[in-house]
């Protein structure tokens, strides 16, 4: 099975220690893990705020980086559903203005390899007991694209269930968005805030030790928001939870 | 689209203000919280919603294609029922067809049911204007009427006051309009109802001219349908002799076997009810019931355009329940009247900058007024993909691009004042799509990293008021995977320069 990493600009950049747990817990499960580095940004962020033509050459990119692997894992909720929901509308849009196939067939060849990391682990290795050991109370939010682009379903749940020592938080209003939003948190910052400002709230309520999510962009927002709310919630990438073992707690 | 909603400021700007109303906040939180949780407990009775939901959306797209077609049999049935139909392009005709025909009753007052079309075309403005008062029937929209207030809500117009909001406006209002308020009203809904009740009754019993929209048309029959929870559209709809229709033209559907999937549909979805309390159906005129001449007024204003749009015409399937704003995060932290339209939430989002256009900084404002967090689509019993709607729409004010307006293909030019982010927008193309570039920017951010602050000065400060920033790591991904594994591997190598 040749599986690459997408790990996504935003864990290279600024959360390189997710990408590297989940290398750590492909290797922990058996699986070999590549990292083409042509790789760079799934163009979410351009393509949501309306710069489509800017993203098409990102379309391209991954398709071409990844073109050796069977499967593409990657540890963001929201780039998973950025290929799988959008790649193929840059393409209709493309052919649409007689510009041909090539974003088609980009899309055609990255949609069906590319798994969330969630999915990958459930759906395709079948495991939901990953061996973890994560000695902490911990609260999950299924984030937007987790939940209603991806319907990941009960699959985080799944895992984190599994995880020794790992006492799990309800979340009140776990579904409601937590108003990142991308660049909706730079342009509509008063409701952004506010809504971040309910979610930490309902984070806080818990009383768990950390707060962990499918994706780190919405984890940027959260834990900013509670780091500046002097709060000791940890924001946690799933990946770092179940990449920990009793002789490594990340 | 109403003369109120000219000047507006752009989105923002309007929402910035609502979260600053805990007034506002709590009585929307309340109340949406409400029916969101009633609607899911609804829907979720029914096994089939599913197909009743795919239903929904097939036959309002079929409808939509041959929507000429079907317009024409409506016309066709309705006359031959003996009512009249009018043509309406835009709000200005729709208007002065409607005051015309007033007028020629000799009439100075109409009763109105609640009807979106007529808010959308600022209908109560124009009339006042040529000297006809419209009373407002419905209790959201009387409450907004007499507090001389905007609707903030598809199917709750008043969903931003609560009952001490209200009982205040009746004991202050009431008394100019028609019968004050009862003495020592309190705020108890069976007696602001009552209050209500008497105070309207009195404009139905002497109200010769109604006038409504409607939530459907069959075009086989030519029937207008209208559902409501009040029977104050029954009254409106039965009691004066003269009833006008103001309907928008994709509202037709062509069988009566099609509008049995939206009965099923819109109750659940809007009110969380198994059927609504009065649907009222009329075709034509019949003699000795009902009233004795019908208008029928098919209102266009920009419904023609939005079609033209393969992307954006899903919004036209709309049935008007509201459940997406019901859902909303951004309308509850925002309330309505910061969308600047009858419109508001993810449909007006989505519907007003593709009837009115995005020309204005507001109408160019409403694409952004939404995280993509996806929860109206989840609702939406017409499943139309908003968050797509959204981001299509997006395209258009920062790209520009060929549209149809008032019937003609034009080419709109990029809005203004997205110079700024749209440089850096292709800057951070151009190192994405050079991870050679990236890298090499990671790496002077590492070596720098201490000198990083965690509130960012200048524009930045849109993120930094209430967010920190993660501090910047020692090593990006990439090179970490380069020092481990990189040679060993043969991957990850760094990719020329080019
Ligand atoms: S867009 Fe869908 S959910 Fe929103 S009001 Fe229209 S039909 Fe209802």
């Amino acid at each position: 099975m040749r599986v690459a990493l997408f790990v996504t600009c935003i864990n290279d950049t600024l959360y390189p220690r997710t990408g590297r747990a989940v290398v750590s817990l492909l290797e922990r499960l058996g699986v070999e893990v590549g990292f083409p580095a042509e790789q760079s940004c799934c163009g979410q962020p351009q393509f949501n705020t309306g710069y489509r033509h800017a993203t098409e050459p990102l379309a391209l990119r991954y398709a071409r980086a990844f073109r050796d692997y069977e499967y593409v894992v990657t540890p963001s909720g929201s780039c998973a559903a950025m290929v799988r929901d959008n790649y193929p509308r840059l393409g209709q849009k493309a052919a649409a203005e007689g510009r041909g196939g090539a974003l088609t067939e980009a899309a055609a060849e990255a949609v069906p390899k590319t798994y969330e990391l969630t999915e990958f682990l459930v759906d395709v290795l079948k495991v939901t007991d990953v061996g973890a050991y994560y000695p902490h109370t911990v609260t999950y939010h299924p984030t937007c694209h987790g939940l209603r682009m991806l319907g990941l379903g009960d699959r985080p749940r799944a895992l984190l269930q599994h995880v020794k020592g790992l006492e799990l938080r309800e979340l009140a209003g776990a579904e409601e968005c937590c108003g990142f939003g991308g660049t909706f948190a730079v342009k509509n910052p008063a409701v952004s805030a506010v809504m971040g400002a309910d979610k930490t709230r309902h984070i806080q309520e818990t009383g768990a030790e950390a707060v962990c999510t499918v994706d780190n962009s919405c984890l940027l927002h959260i834990g900013g928001t509670l780091s500046r709310q002097g709060s000791t919630v940890r924001p946690v990438h799933i990946a770092e939870i179940l990449a920990s073992t009793e002789g490594n707690v990340l | 689209m109403s003369v109120t909603d000219l000047g507006m400021p752009a989105f923002p700007a309007a929402a910035a203000r609502s979260t600053r109303d805990t007034r506002l906040r709590a009585n929307l939180r309340y109340a949406t919280h409400t029916i969101r949780d009633k609607r899911a407990r609804a829907v979720g009775e029914l096994s089939d919603w599913a197909q009743l939901r795919a239903a929904g959306r097939a036959i309002k797209d079929r409808t939509l294609r041959h929507l000429d077609h079907y317009l024409e049999r409506l016309e066709e049935a309705v006359t031959a029922a003996g009512g009249q139909v009018h043509w309406a392009a835009d709000a200005a005709e729709a208007n002065r067809i409607v005051t015309r025909l007033v007028r020629a009753t000799g009439e100075r007052e109409v009763v109105k049911v609640k009807s979106m079309a007529t808010q959308e075309i600022g209908l109560n403005e124009a009339l006042a204007e040529a000297g006809i008062s419209a009373y407002e029937t419905d209790l959201a929209e009387l409450i907004v009427q007499l507090g001389k207030d905007r609707p903030s809500h598809i199917l709750v117009p008043a969903i931003h006051r609560n009952r001490s909001e209200i009982r205040d406006i009746f004991r202050t209002e009431m008394g100019s309009w028609g019968r004050p308020a009862p003495d020592g009203l309190s705020d108890r809904p069976t007696e602001l109802a009552e209050a209500a009740r008497l105070h309207l009754r009195e404009k139905f019993l002497r109200a010769k001219v109604g006038i409504s929209g409607a939530n459907f048309m069959v075009a086989e029959t030519g029937t207008l349908v209208v559902v409501e929870s009040e029977g104050n559209g029954r009254m409106c709809l039965t009691l004066p002799e003269t009833l006008i229709s103001v309907v928008g033209i994709e509202k037709v559907v062509p069988t009566w076997q099609d509008l049995e999937v939206f009965l099923q549909l819109l109750p659940r979805s809007s009110t969380a009810e198994r059927m609504n309390p009065y649907t009222s159906m009329w075709t034509g005129t019949t003699d000795g019931d009902g009233p004795r001449t019908f208008h029928l007024v098919l209102l266009d204003n920009g419904r023609t355009d939005t079609l033209a749009d393969t992307v954006g015409r899903q919004a036209l399937r709309c049935i008007r329940c509201s459940a997406c704003l019901n859902v909303c995060p951004v309308y509850e932290r925002a309330g309505g009247h910061a969308y600047g339209s009858a419109y508001p939430g993810p449909i007006g989002a989505i519907l007003t900058p593709q009837l009115r256009g995005t020309a204005s900084a507001l109408d160019a404002s409403l694409p952004y007024a939404s995280s993509l967090c996806g929860a109206c689509y989840e609702v939406c019993p017409v499943a139309i993909d908003i968050p797509e709607v959204l981001v299509h729409l997006r395209e258009r004010v920062v790209e520009g691009g060929k549209v149809v307006r008032g019937g003609m293909r034009t080419v709109i030019q990029p809005a203004k004042g997205h110079a700024a982010e749209r440089a850096a927008m292709r800057a951070a193309g151009f190192v994405f799509d050079r991870p050679g570039v990236l890298r090499a920017g990671q790496r002077l951010a590492a070596r720098t990293r201490r000198l990083h602050p965690r509130r960012l000065p200048g524009p930045g400060h849109a993120w930094s008021d209430t967010r920190d920033l993660p501090p910047v790591p020692a090593e990006s991904f990439r090179d970490w995977w380069q020092r481990t594994r990189g040679a060993e591997r043969g991957d990850g190598r760094e990719e020329g320069a080019k």
